[in-house]
């Protein structure tokens, strides 16, 4: 379980990134911070780790403030996946996977073949295993990311807008491989992305934010849909463009799925 | 020709001072301008008093420096140790630049992933942000490399002995292949370790020439 605590951060000459923040994230869930740029969710998100130090208030992993943790260690115990990869570009892919095994004093052995197995769960072909970053695509870029941040098995995953670069059909792919890893593994995903539809999808809990961190909305992407809390919350999600607003036609005995600008959304089954 | 083949020993004991003598100085021009180079660039105002003094040292002429040298270190005017601790400044007031701009190639995001997956002060520096400065440090070398070659070469005119006596005592006697044999050897000198370094440097940074297969660690 992560908890923030009335979080605040103001960095160096003043600007306000957060205030008063406070949110509970359960235990193997999904939680995404959705919201425009500069609305500090990646802010919020660093601080997990301490990549980001709050200034007020309290960040606490299963009832540890983090701030007591050595900082080096409490990196290494949490996976981190970032928008460009962050790779070493002068390690192998293999080497990349192993980072953290290897900072942690692991075998060289024991390390490849821990390194091996957690590509061939990503869904990397194992020969890209002696290539440079440079030499993959960027969503094989990407599923390393991923690979190395979970090659220690953490609890806690920290992904910041981790398929933002990516095309659009790469991204699709790696938003369902994802899914699917959640099935499996049952991580602590905390999750960041501008995308209200990618967040609507990876999301067990989607937190909006707006401006300064504040908490616009919290809760089920149906929940939201469902009873927005105001009208920030509703043209954000989409819902006053009729985007959202779906109805059934029946056209020729099929029930075609319309939205609320007539266009046909899908085909409605059972 | 036979002015070669009878002083091949002459010839032999200049190249192998001229070795020592730009060996020495690049060897260590680089490993004082590594730890200099580092807190310039971990400190702004460090930076600025390193790159003024590096570009105002390499102004002084270099035969009007080895003169001089005895008057700092104390030592005799004949002594190769002028040669040797001028060009080493020289190495280090070419070479800190290099470094300065090598730490600050290296990609802000690289270093911000890597420490957020764990790596430490120490391990940064050395595993990562060395590393990755690399190419740079590489070109600053082959720099340092030709530039204190054709240096040693003026320590003739100090009376240092290396193969830029040719050039001198090939010139007093009138003696061409005197004269074309140390151009034609210190050139050689120049090509032979600009070549050692690239080699070295595509073993020691594989991933930065071209596409090909990594040599992992983890086997």
């Amino acid at each position: 379980m992560i908890e923030y605590r009335s979080v605040g951060k103001t960095f160096p000459g003043g600007s306000r990134a957060v205030e008063g923040f406070d949110l509970t994230i359960a235990s193997h869930s999904t939680t995404v911070f959705v919201g425009s740029s500069g609305c500090g969710k990646t802010t919020l998100l660093r601080m997990v780790n301490r990549m980001v130090e709050p200034t007020h208030g309290q960040v606490l992993i299963d009832d540890v403030d983090v701030a007591t943790r050595n900082p080096v260690e409490l990196r290494r115990s949490i996976g981190y996946v970032m928008q460009q990869s962050g790779l070493l570009p002068h390690r192998s892919v293999l080497d990349n996977v192993g980072t953290v095994l290897r900072l942690q004093g692991v075998g060289r052995a024991e390390t490849r073949r821990r390194s091996l197995e957690v590509m061939e769960t990503v869904g990397l072909d194992t020969v890209l295993a002696d290539r440079y970053p440079h030499q993959l695509s960027g969503g094989q870029q990407q599923r390393v990311g991923v690979a190395r941040a979970l090659v220690t098995d953490p609890n806690i995953l920290l992904m910041d807008e981790p398929f933002g670069a990516v095309d659009p059909i790469v991204r699709d792919e790696l938003q369902a491989e994802l899914l699917r890893l959640q099935r499996d593994l049952g991580k602590t995903i905390v999750f960041v992305t501008h995308d209200v539809d990618e967040a609507f999808l990876l999301g067990d809990q989607v937190v909006i934010l707006a401006k300064g961190g504040q908490r616009a909305q919290v809760g089920s992407p149906a929940d939201i849909l469902a009873s927005p809390a105001d009208d920030f919350v509703r043209s954000f999600v989409g819902l006053d463009k009729g985007g959202r607003e779906l109805h059934v036609e029946t056209r020729d005995g099929v029930q075609v799925v319309v939205d609320g600008q007539g266009r046909a959304a899908g085909l409605l089954k059972g | 020709m036979t002015w070669i083949s009878n002083n091949l020993d002459l010839i032999g004991g200049y190249l192998v001072s001229h070795l020592w003598l730009s060996i020495v100085p690049i060897v260590l021009g680089f490993f004082l301008a590594l730890p200099i180079g580092w807190v310039a660039h971990r400190v702004p105002l460090v930076r600025g008093i390193v790159l003024s003094t590096s570009s105002v040292l390499y102004t002084i002429p270099s035969l009007a420096f080895f003169a001089v040298m005895p008057a700092f270190i104390g030592t005799d005017y004949l002594d190769p140790l002028n040669v040797v601790i001028a060009l080493t400044v020289y190495a280090v007031a070419v070479m800190v630049r290099f470094v300065v701009d090598g730490f600050a190639s290296v990609s802000p995001t690289v270093l911000d992933a890597a420490t957020a997956t764990g790596y430490g002060r120490a391990g940064l520096a050395f595993r990562v942000q060395l590393p990755l400065a690399g190419p740079v440090l590489l070109a600053g070398l082959r720099v340092v490399s030709v530039s204190t070659v054709s240096l040693v070469s003026v320590g003739a005119l100090i009376g240092v002995d290396n193969l830029g006596r040719l050039f001198t005592v090939g010139l007093l006697t009138d003696n061409n292949a005197e004269i074309v044999t140390g151009l034609v050897l210190v050139v050689l000198v120049a090509v032979v370790f600009d070549a050692l370094l690239v080699l070295g440097g595509r073993l020691l940074l594989p991933w930065s020439s071209g596409p090909r297969t990594a040599r992992t660690g983890v086997r």
